[in-house]
């Protein structure tokens, strides 16, 4: 568990942050810039003395105010891998990687040098500085610098912000290999729900340096409440679904979940793979009845849990197309006019259209099974 | 170019004196300029001007000063002899001394702007590696203020080769014993019939300071290049 309550005034900003996440998988602290994520980061790593508070990892006591404990950030075992990469730049790659490296072996052979090179494709930058990499490849080795220190805990500060897009797409790979292969548990800060959405399994949201909400990404992303947090222009919901089946022939995936289901273009996945698909509620349409001859491969039938209006010409609809006992949150964004027309309310029952062409390579991520959220 | 023995005796003892002051006061003004860069502590701005006093005194004030504190019977001189059995007044470790006073504002200087240059950001990631504090120390910030320790120990050289008026009062203008440089010129000067002679020891002062901005020139691009700024 990582167990964190702490508060610091900093001139006019106050971080009051309480939150309990399990010590497994990718946590991610989302929130837009300036609502003190990155000071409570730094608080977990010790590079930051907090006012007031407890900060735990795993049962061990890193900060306690009551108790005066005041771990120093380098007995703290956290690696931490920063926004803008911080290498040595009189270090080599390879001298930059063995810098925080212990004596003797790793408690997991997955943390050896060798590994952690081949984990993150190093070998052929070993002998190069830091100057002459590009931005994609300094976060790599930033990675590996942080790995290699044998870290119970990795954060991860916006580990993407500094990259142009193509470098974002380059490195996310790698940062989900680093969830599914090692043991090790990530704090990620962020504030582009895309990222989020593709590699936490819990999600704590903060806004104006406290916590809004902890809970697994599918759950705070579907809560209309939550909205405001986390983000309206690219809304939609994440469910949970795993590979049933490839269709080879057309070139499809199909993906089984409690509501049904879901023919996307073709992943390359095997079957079985665990997959969490994000559905932007733009790329969903509604019907009152099942259509017949549409080119639409994804219809689910459901009905209407929440209306959101307000005085725009757009209505985003919370649905239900999962069972009674397993219910699936699906959003819909569609016309102020179109719901009038439909009479949509909360308990009608209505039809799903997801196009599977919308879904497109980043709207999926495999996802590792031990998320807080067990299937 | 074969060099008198007036001039050989002259040349040597420049040379030891510069490089003796240079070394001796390295640490200190390392240390100095860290407390001035990095602590803050009441009186700090008295140890900057207390730092900063030889670059506005006139020399021969901070050579006589030097005199009454390291002379033979200065309160810290006597304890020096008594105890260590060190003289510095009339030697040439007394010619080291007045230089180093001399140099060490600009040492100071130079290496006070290197420490503030050096990204704290990259201490505190070396710290989160598990470094301990003095591993950072002598890993990271000691080698990202490599060019200002170069820079002023460059200066502190230069400044000591042309130290004149500190060296005059504290050890005065002995042959072979403080006579440095500037020292065996001014005699020459005074001396009727020496101008051919002054204008030989002009050249090879010239060629001295010649060689040392060139060595500084020279290292300074490897530290550049191994520091990854502009290679």
């Amino acid at each position: 568990m990582i167990e964190v309550d702490v508060q610091k005034r900093l001139g006019d900003f106050e971080l009051a942050a309480q939150f309990t996440a399990p010590a497994a998988g990718i946590t991610a602290l989302f929130g837009r810039s300036g609502a003190g994520k990155t000071t409570l980061v730094n608080a977990l790593a010790g590079l930051v003395r907090p006012d007031r508070g407890r900060i735990a990892v795993d049962g061990e006591v890193l900060f306690s105010a009551a108790d005066r404990i005041d771990r120093r950030p380098e007995r703290r075992r956290l690696g931490y891998v920063f926004q803008e990469g911080r290498l040595f730049p009189h270090y080599s790659v390879r001298g930059n990687l063995g810098y925080g490296m212990p004596r003797g072996n790793p408690s997991d052979p997955a943390l050896s040098f060798e590994a952690v090179v081949e984990l993150l494709r190093l070998e052929p930058l070993l002998g190069r500085r830091p100057y002459n990499l590009s931005g994609g490849e300094k976060q790599r080795v930033a990675i590996g610098r942080a790995l290699l220190a044998d870290p119970r805990l990795l954060l991860m500060d916006e580990p993407l912000a500094s990259l142009d897009l193509a470098h974002r797409a380059e490195i996310l790979p790698f940062i989900e290999e680093l969830r599914d292969r090692l043991r090790i548990p990530i704090v990620y800060v962020s504030h582009a729900m895309e990222e989020v959405v593709r590699l936490a399994d819990t999600l704590v949201l903060m806004s104006e340096g406290r916590v809004a909400a902890v809970g697994a990404v599918e759950d705070l992303t579907s809560r209309l409440d939550l909205r405001p947090l986390t983000g309206r222009f690219d809304a939609g919901a994440v469910i949970r679904a795993s590979v049933a089946g490839n269709d080879l022939v057309f070139g499809l995936t199909e993906l089984t979940f409690p509501g049904g289901r879901l023919r996307v273009p073709h992943l390359g996945l095997p079957l079985g793979t665990p997959v969490r698909a994000r559905i932007r509620a733009r790329d969903v349409a509604l019907a009152l009845e099942r259509p017949r001859g549409l080119s639409i491969l994804n219809v689910f039938a459901g009905r209407v849990v929440e209306i959101a209006e307000d005085q725009g010409p757009m209505v985003e609809v919370r649905l239900d197309i999962g069972k009674p006992d397993r219910p699936v949150a699906l959003w819909a964004r569609v016309t102020r006019r179109s719901a009038h027309d439909l009479r949509l309310e909360v308990g009608k029952p209505i039809h799903a259209l997801v196009k599977s062409v919308a879904l497109d390579r980043q709207s999926f991520s495999p996802y590792s099974r031990r998320g807080p959220v067990e299937e | 170019m074969l060099l008198t023995p007036f001039e050989l005796a002259a040349l040597g003892l420049s040379l030891k004196v510069g490089i003796a002051s240079m070394l001796c006061s390295l640490p200190v003004g390392l240390g100095a300029a860290w407390l001035l860069a990095r602590c803050r502590f009441p009186g700090k701005t008295l140890l900057d001007v207390v730092i900063h006093m030889p670059l506005v005194l006139p020399p021969v004030v901070v050579g006589y000063a030097l005199l009454i504190v390291f002379g033979r019977h200065g309160a810290v001189g006597a304890w020096l002899f008594d105890t260590l059995g060190i003289q510095l007044a009339f030697n040439w470790k007394g010619a080291a001394l007045a230089s180093a006073v001399m140099a060490f504002p600009l040492l100071v200087r130079a290496i006070r702007l290197s420490l503030e240059a050096v990204d704290r950001r990259l201490e505190s990631a070396a710290l989160t590696l598990g470094a301990s504090r003095a591993r950072v120390f002598f890993t990271v910030t000691l080698p990202l203020t490599a060019p200002g320790l170069l820079a002023g120990a460059i200066l502190g050289f230069a400044r000591s080769i042309g130290e004149f008026g500190a060296t005059i009062s504290f050890v005065s203008n002995l042959p072979g014993i403080t006579q440095t440089l500037p020292l065996a010129f001014f005699s020459l000067i005074q001396q009727p019939g020496g101008d051919a002679a002054a204008l030989r020891l002009t050249a090879i002062s010239l060629a001295l300071s010649l060689a040392a901005l060139l060595a500084s020139e020279v290292l300074s691009r490897r530290l550049a290049a191994r520091l990854g700024r502009a290679a």
